[in-house]
């Protein structure tokens, strides 16, 4: 008995170790089967899995349910997209911040400015719970998404180009390695951060809160700050992950922060399985993968995605269970 | 309008605990429906007919093969589903119609202007769409207080378990809610159908609105419903008549108007968010 548990236990603990050994030598394999248009595809996938890992901590972790989390993702972009523009024309933001395209100032910036819009809108979204939290993280959401098509100095609806991405020592983000390798690091370090922090008493209260909030408020927690934080820290990380969207794609649109992004990341959280920590990792690949598999064979694409949503819905919160049961 | 849409989707979610993102595309099939008949046969009262039929036999035939199973579960689990809906009926749209967008001319009765006071001319059809937004108003409110189903609908949305044990057909009795909710989104949609261009993706822009005002309501209750979509209308229009004026003054050209209309499609998002500041239930709580 003793036996098995502790064999369970190590293949528990060896499972992330092989799982990051798989991604970094996803390069090497691509080279090795000749389609290095693959390495792409994984990168996008690697950047689409921080996002929704972010979401993770929310919905996951919280049972928050925030239907506007491309906001920050496209906060994020926006934040190097602009920085670059102001870099490339030489002006000052708002008179006194200096453009810049070096790495390693955009993308804390980019989870700062994230992070920033998180808490304002976090402490109003979260006076609400349920439907009304979910109806108004969307709304504020949208407003955002308003706000930057109509910023016609950045591109409005056209969106910004960034004629370069950004640069850093020893990293040539030309180089789709490299570019692989960065999003592949900051996705191991927010999950394991996240792996971490769920473990601590911070996590337990926002765990707590999910299952029953009235107990927590009865053995003495104020659970708004603790949900505030967490609103931040998925914020945070939704920023970093379009900070490298841009950097990936080289262009940034308001489309990044469109309702269905929005919808697209949830539905990453739910078939990897919420609150699991690589879960986000599962759900990105395949979203990603079948998406790129559909609207490659047909233009309406979203006709044969739709239903196999509303089947995902129905059928993997069962699926998810059988599988905690068989581990 | 707004209030239409709020009015079907508080229904359907007050009462059903549901959410339903696929309300817009209700309201999308009303439109498309509307136009396409409006077209073939060239009779509004016929296309008027098709809107509110196809709204609501696609929303309970929507219930009873989807969102009947969804009830007894999580949030994130509805708005899935309903987000697979949107895209598949958008799509499908796309599909039967075609992209680009179809407009619809009014017939000749409905198409002029009257006085409605000396001096001030007003089309006839908006004049319409607000005589049918006051009945529908009060038809809503007789049948949901008023009526023996209505108060079976009330009963339900208190205690679901025990109206069934009284030996009500609930079930039933839901799809006929939703099918009402889904009735009003096709009212909607072709009403808008003339005032608006018809076309994919118009129902998420209106539904997002449309939460704006469930949410400054107060979810469930018919009577925030229309509050909320008096306050959310009459903001934004005057948000946007009077911003690009005062923006003129600071910015010049083309830059301010874009800027303006971001700030003015802004406005109700901060409207609900003082809202939310002072009550944060909404205006009107239904429980």
């Amino acid at each position: 008995m003793s036996e098995t548990l502790t064999h369970s236990r190590a293949r528990q603990m060896a499972l992330p170790w092989l799982g990051m050994l798989l991604l970094f030598a996803v390069p090497f394999i691509v080279q090795g089967l000749g389609i290095p248009s693959l390495l792409g595809l994984a990168t996008r996938i690697a950047i689409a899995a921080l996002a929704a890992a972010s979401l993770n901590v929310l919905l996951g972790y919280g049972g928050l349910v925030s239907f506007g989390h491309a906001a920050y993702y496209g906060l994020g972009a926006y934040t190097v997209g602009i920085l670059n523009a102001q870099f490339v024309s030489g002006d000052l933001l708002f008179g006194i911040i200096p453009g810049t395209n070096q790495l390693w100032f955009t993308l804390p910036a980019a989870m700062l400015v994230s992070g920033l819009v998180a808490v304002c809108l976090g402490a109003l979204c979260l006076r609400t719970s349920g439907v009304q939290f979910i109806m108004i993280t969307l709304a504020f959401a949208q407003m955002i998404y308003f706000l930057f098509i109509s910023l016609k100095a950045y591109g409005g609806d056209d969106g910004l180009l960034m004629r370069r991405p950004n640069i850093a020592p020893f990293i040539n983000l030309h180089n789709s390695a490299h570019m692989y390798y960065l999003a592949v690091v900051c996705l191991i370090a927010y999950v394991l951060f996240c792996g971490r922090l769920m473990r601590s008493r911070f996590g337990r209260v926002i765990a707590g809160q999910r299952q029953s909030e009235r107990r927590m408020v009865a053995l003495g927690i104020q659970t708004y700050p603790y949900k505030l934080l967490a609103f931040v820290l998925a914020g945070m990380g939704a920023g970093l992950a379009g900070a490298l969207t841009a950097n990936y794609a080289h262009f940034v649109s308001p489309d990044l922060m469109h309702w269905t992004q929005s919808g697209d990341l949830l539905i990453m959280v739910v078939i990897g399985g919420a609150g699991r920590l690589w879960g986000p990792l599962l759900g990105a690949a395949v979203l990603i993968v079948l998406e790129t598999m559909l609207s490659g064979w047909t233009q309406y694409w979203q006709i044969i995605m739709g239903p196999i949503l509303v089947l995902v819905a129905l059928y993997s919160p069962q699926l998810h269970r059988r599988l905690d049961l068989s581990a | 309008m707004l209030f239409l849409l709020a009015a079907g989707l508080t229904l359907v979610f007050g009462i059903m605990g549901v959410i339903n993102l696929a309300h817009g595309s209700l309201y999308m099939i009303g439109a498309y429906a509307a136009a396409w008949t409006a077209m073939e046969t060239g009779s509004f009262l016929l296309a008027a007919i098709a809107a509110i039929a196809a709204a609501g036999s696609v929303g309970m035939v929507l219930e009873m093969v989807v969102l009947r199973r969804f009830y007894a579960r999580d949030h994130v689990d509805q708005v899935l589903a309903t987000f697979g809906l949107v895209l598949f009926f958008n799509q499908a749209m796309a599909l039967m119609f075609g992209r680009q967008p179809l407009f619809v001319t009014l017939p000749q009765a409905l198409s002029g202007t009257v006085l409605v006071a000396p001096g001030v001319p007003y089309p006839v059809f908006r004049l319409l769409i607000i005589a049918a937004v006051i009945v529908v108003a009060v038809l809503l409110w007789l049948f949901i207080g008023h009526t023996r189903i209505g108060m079976l609908v009330r009963a339900g949305a208190t205690n679901r378990e025990m109206v069934r044990a009284m030996g009500v057909p609930i079930r039933g009795l839901y799809t006929l809610v939703f099918g009402l909710g889904a009735a009003l989104a096709g009212l909607a949609g072709l009403l808008a159908g003339p005032i608006y261009s018809v076309q994919v993706g118009m129902g998420e822009q209106i539904l997002i609105s449309t939460f704006v005002v469930i949410v400054i309501g107060g979810v469930g209750s018919i009577r925030g419903a229309s509050i909320g979509a008096l306050l959310v209308g009459g903001m934004d229009t005057l948000l946007r008549a009077v911003v690009p004026a005062l923006l003129q003054h600071v910015m010049q050209g083309p830059d301010a108007d874009a800027l303006a209309g971001g700030i003015a499609s802004m406005g109700i998002y901060i409207v609900m968010a003082v809202v939310l500041l002072l009550r944060p239930r909404g205006l009107f709580p239904s429980l």
